[in-house]
């Protein structure tokens, strides 16, 4: 028998972002006993790295802005696959999610008169991010972490839930141990909420943290959730390229909302070039008349750099496979330009976009208000995860709610910058919500023994085979293979072979040994995460298989137009009962009338 | 290629020594990728904290060539490579394994200090109206990324042990933070005072220099609250003297 810890909950959360701690602050207004789970400390959660801001239509710059624009900006961005109703709530309630915050301390910039002031961001229409410099993701989990702690919350830090608990069609709880010591837990809880964020770490070049290997969506699926619209990975079009050592690390939009411009290897710049139809009324036609939309003129339309994130990204990949490159493989962000506009404009810079100057000055030797940065795409954000109700955010699991990253439905094909802060708060609060409430009108759960044994059981197997491979270099390969084939620019044959490569990768991770023991070993944890990154990874591949057009941050280059015909469903994946990953199509959810022609006046 | 030396401090609670590795550098390399290359390849069990790679989140702080600092914002092209790089633990913390060490201290300290208590809104809609200039010094404060370098070479608390009477630099920023919001109405001196003791404080200044966001946490957290302290606290002659100063 393997020994563990007990722990009841009425509401157990598993993460500690934005979503998170928003839900656990909520769901224990709500009378719950509620305990939240982390991989990492408290506020080292993805969400403290968030740099450009927070959408939330208050208004303050711009007075033309309100719910709606927000809301038909949201579905644009997110070509119409966005679950309307998440979209309409995400707009209406995001202004009073960033009010609360203010009244739990957190310091937002200011405008002259005094208000939370808001910055221009792609594919919004007026300025609309609430941010404090470019580090506003520090200031959202700080405030919530600062508040948090003080409502009561039991937190395990640094602990990993390996496997979803039931009790009969219900959840019923989450097992897993505690990193530092390497101790075995189990959680009873009449309630989870699932708010373990992304899965950047299935590939290569990307913005995440080691911490985002799609444990939420893994974990959901193995209890029976549904995931949806997988096809839908989000590469940002500015991550550093050089030096190797930061290839990946994330260039905030922010730099092209202050008036940074990209430019080709020839100076050129590019995104002039290409403008999709969807966007032509709203985009600037020459480079001055983009300046001045920065700058906060109201008649300006915006540049192009401001252009949605999936036609930035591929814009930038076909200069640099047409040879119109940067020496290291990526195109020119220059943002020092502006000096030609502004008299001040390097102490300009440096207060607009503090840690951005820090980060070139110290990784990469460059100093952004004198010389431009180099960047290309990387792997940032995952619009897809666990299907939930709009409302409750409950998934197909009764009891089983998700939130933030690892939740689907709001973004669509792509999303906007700045959505996703504002999606932990309102949809953080409501998942708390409804499992405070869920947790309170259901009875107690029971767990098996036995399933908890056996969970243990394996967790512990690495230890025991001596002959496998070690963890790392199956970690390395899988995330090579998914940036190769499953990619930013798609095809058939290639995704196919991908299913074939992630098959054998299965094999070698059911096979991998580590050595020492469970006291905070890298190795056994990495080892451990190989199941949810093969997971997704699967649910990915299969995904844009089955989606054959271009379509938001999905590209297929043997399908390279939008199909009208698939515009008017998502795709599921489910795990089938002979425990085989079976993929589906389910209409688009129904919009209102009214929602309707909001979209129409707004088009 | 060239390599580079390291030398690591590998051991738990109970005991421990430093281990040498031999690593293939690259263009551009920072500490924490040496440490993740020897993960990799040598030491699968080798212990070490991280989430960022970009200065962000304050995980990843060590002891480098007896400097405290962050490893992922240490490039190697700043260190002497014809020596070994040592690479130890936070030494003010008690050890878990290797890098790792264990900070749940800060976090049960600064779960002491009174919360944050707003005024009333200022206007009809629950909104507040706040000056960009009053908001910029409690923003120096709140870049903080919770390191906990600054506690580290703290000798309060490095040298003294004096956990359970001085708070320590970290989250005497942290009340400063607090007592300038201009919003806020709690009062924390009393504390500062009696029992989270500001006056073990010396002002030397050490945890300013290693602090990787560069708040000036002497000159612009401890001693502005240190003021505030004697202004509420001792005689009015005291508050004379310090007017003609
Ligand atoms: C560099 C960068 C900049 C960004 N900038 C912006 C921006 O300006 N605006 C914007 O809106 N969005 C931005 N984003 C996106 C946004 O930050 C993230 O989508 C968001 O923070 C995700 O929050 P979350 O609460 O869903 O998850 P996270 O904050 O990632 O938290 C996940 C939590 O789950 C825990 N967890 C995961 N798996 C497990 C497990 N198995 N067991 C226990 N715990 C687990 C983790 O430890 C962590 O605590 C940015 C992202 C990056 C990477
Ligand atoms: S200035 Fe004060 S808080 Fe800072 S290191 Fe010195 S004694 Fe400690
Ligand atoms: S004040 Fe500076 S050194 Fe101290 S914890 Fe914060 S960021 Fe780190
Ligand atoms: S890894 Fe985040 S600060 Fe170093």
């Amino acid at each position: 028998m393997v020994g563990y810890e007990t722990h009841d909950y009425d509401v157990l959360v598993i993460g500690a972002g934005g979503a998170g701690l928003r839900a656990a602050i909520e769901a224990s207004a709500g009378g719950a006993a509620v305990g939240v789970v982390t991989k990492s400390l408290l506020g080292k959660a993805h969400t403290v790295m968030a740099e450009g801001g927070i959408a939330a239509a208050l208004g303050n710059v711009d007075d033309r802005d309100n719910w709606k624009v927000h809301f038909a900006d949201t579905m644009r961005g997110g070509q119409y696959l966005n679950n309307p109703r998440m979209a309409e709530l995400h707009a209406r309630e995001a202004p009073a999610r960033v009010r609360e915050l203010e009244a739990w301390g957190a310091l937002f910039d200011r405008t002259r008169d005094g208000r939370i002031l808001q910055r221009n961001f792609g594919g919004h229409k007026y300025p609309r991010l609430a941010h404090v410099g470019d580090r506003t993701g520090l200031e959202m989990i700080r405030t919530l972490q600062d508040h948090g702690v003080h409502q009561g919350i039991d937190v395990h830090m640094e602990h990993t839930i390996l496997t979803l608990l039931k009790d009969g069609e219900r959840v019923a709880g989450a097992f897993g141990y505690d990193r530092q010591r390497g101790r075995f837990k189990l959680f009873r809880a009449r309630a989870v909420v699932l708010a373990t964020g992304g899965i950047g770490r299935a590939y290569q070049v990307t913005s995440n943290s080691w911490e985002y290997t799609g444990d939420g969506l893994s974990l959901a699926y193995h209890v029976g959730a549904t995931l949806m619209d997988m096809e839908f990975v989000q590469f940002h079009p500015t991550g550093m390229v050089w030096p190797p050592s930061v290839r990946g690390i994330l260039v905030t939009e922010g730099v092209r909302g202050e008036g940074g411009v990209l430019k080709n290897s020839q100076g050129r710049r590019f995104l002039f070039d290409d403008i999709p139809p969807l966007y032509k009324e709203q985009t600037a036609t020459d480079p001055d008349e983009g300046w001045r939309y920065t700058q906060g003129d109201k008649s300006a339309r915006r540049p192009p750099e401001l252009l949605t994130r999936d036609h930035v990204a591929r814009c930038i990949v076909r200069e640099v496979r047409e040879g119109r490159g940067s020496p290291h493989g990526g195109v020119y962000l220059d943002i020092a330009w502006i000096k030609e506009k502004l008299p001040n404009a390097a102490e300009h810079i440096k207060k607009k976009l503090p840690s951005m100057y820090h980060q070139f000055k110290q990784l990469a030797d460059v100093d952004i208000t004198r010389e431009p940065m180099e960047v290309g795409p990387t792997m940032h954000y995952m619009m897809g995860g666990v299907r939930v109700d709009a409302d409750t955010q409950m998934s197909d699991v009764p009891g089983l709610f998700a939130a933030g990253e690892c939740a689907a439905g709001l973004h669509g094909a792509n999303r906007l910058g700045g959505n996703s802060l504002s999606d932990l708060l309102v949809f953080g609060k409501r998942a708390g919500e409804h499992a405070a409430c869920f947790a309170r009108e259901r009875g107690g759960v029971a767990v098996s023994e036995d399933e908890v044994e056996a969970a243990a059981r394996r967790a512990l197997e690495p230890f025991e085979r001596t002959s496998g491979e070690g963890p790392y270099q199956v970690q390395r390969d899988l995330q090579a293979m998914m940036q190769n084939w499953v990619g930013i620019v798609r095809r058939g044959d290639e995704l196919r072979q991908a299913l074939d490569a992630l098959a054998a990768l299965r094999g070698r991770a059911a096979n991998v040994s580590v050595g020492g023991n469970r006291e905070y070993n890298p190795g056994w944890h990495t080892a451990l995460d190989l199941e949810s990154l093969l997971t997704v990874s699967e649910a990915v591949a299969r995904a844009a298989i089955e989606r054959k057009e271009s379509r938001g941050a999905h590209f297929r280059d043997d399908y390279p137009q939008k199909d009208e015909a698939y515009a008017t469903f998502n795709i599921l994946v489910r795990r089938g009962a002979d425990g085989e990953m079976r993929v589906e199509r389910a209409p688009r959810p129904a919009m209102s009338p009214e929602l309707q022609q909001i979209i129409e006046e707004m088009k | 290629m060239a390599t580079a030396k390291f030398r690591i401090w590998r051991g738990d609670a109970r005991s421990g020594k430093f281990q040498d590795y031999t690593v293939e550098i690259s263009a551009g390399m920072v500490v924490l990728d040496a440490v993740h290359e020897i993960q990799a390849t040598q030491a699968q069990d080798l212990g070490v904290r991280w989430n960022c790679k970009a200065g962000k989140c304050g995980s990843c702080s060590a002891e480098i060539n007896g400097h405290p600092r962050l490893m992922c914002m240490t490039r190697l092209s700043q260190l002497p490579l014809e020596q070994p790089v040592t690479i130890e633990p936070m030494r003010a913390f008690p050890l878990v394994k290797d890098l790792v060490t264990d900070v749940s201290w800060n976090f049960r300290v600064k779960e002491k200090i009174r919360p944050f208590r707003p005024r009333p809104a200022d206007a009809a809609d629950g909104t507040w109206r706040m000056d960009q200039s009053d908001v910029d010094r409690v923003q120096e404060f709140r870049k903080c990324i919770e390191c906990f370098l600054c506690q580290d070479v703290c000798h309060v608390l490095r040298e003294h042990h004096l956990h359970e009477q001085f708070i320590g630099p970290r989250i005497l920023v942290h009340s400063a933070a607090l007592e300038m919001h201009p919003l806020d109405t709690e009062n924390r001196l009393g504390d500062l005072k009696r029992t989270q003791g500001i006056g073990y404080c010396n002002i030397t200044k050490c945890c300013t220099k290693v602090c990787p966001e560069e708040i000036k946490i002497t000159d612009n957290a401890i001693i502005p609250l240190k003021e505030r302290v004697v202004d509420e606290f001792y005689d009015p002659l005291t508050r004379l003297f310090r007017v003609f100063r």
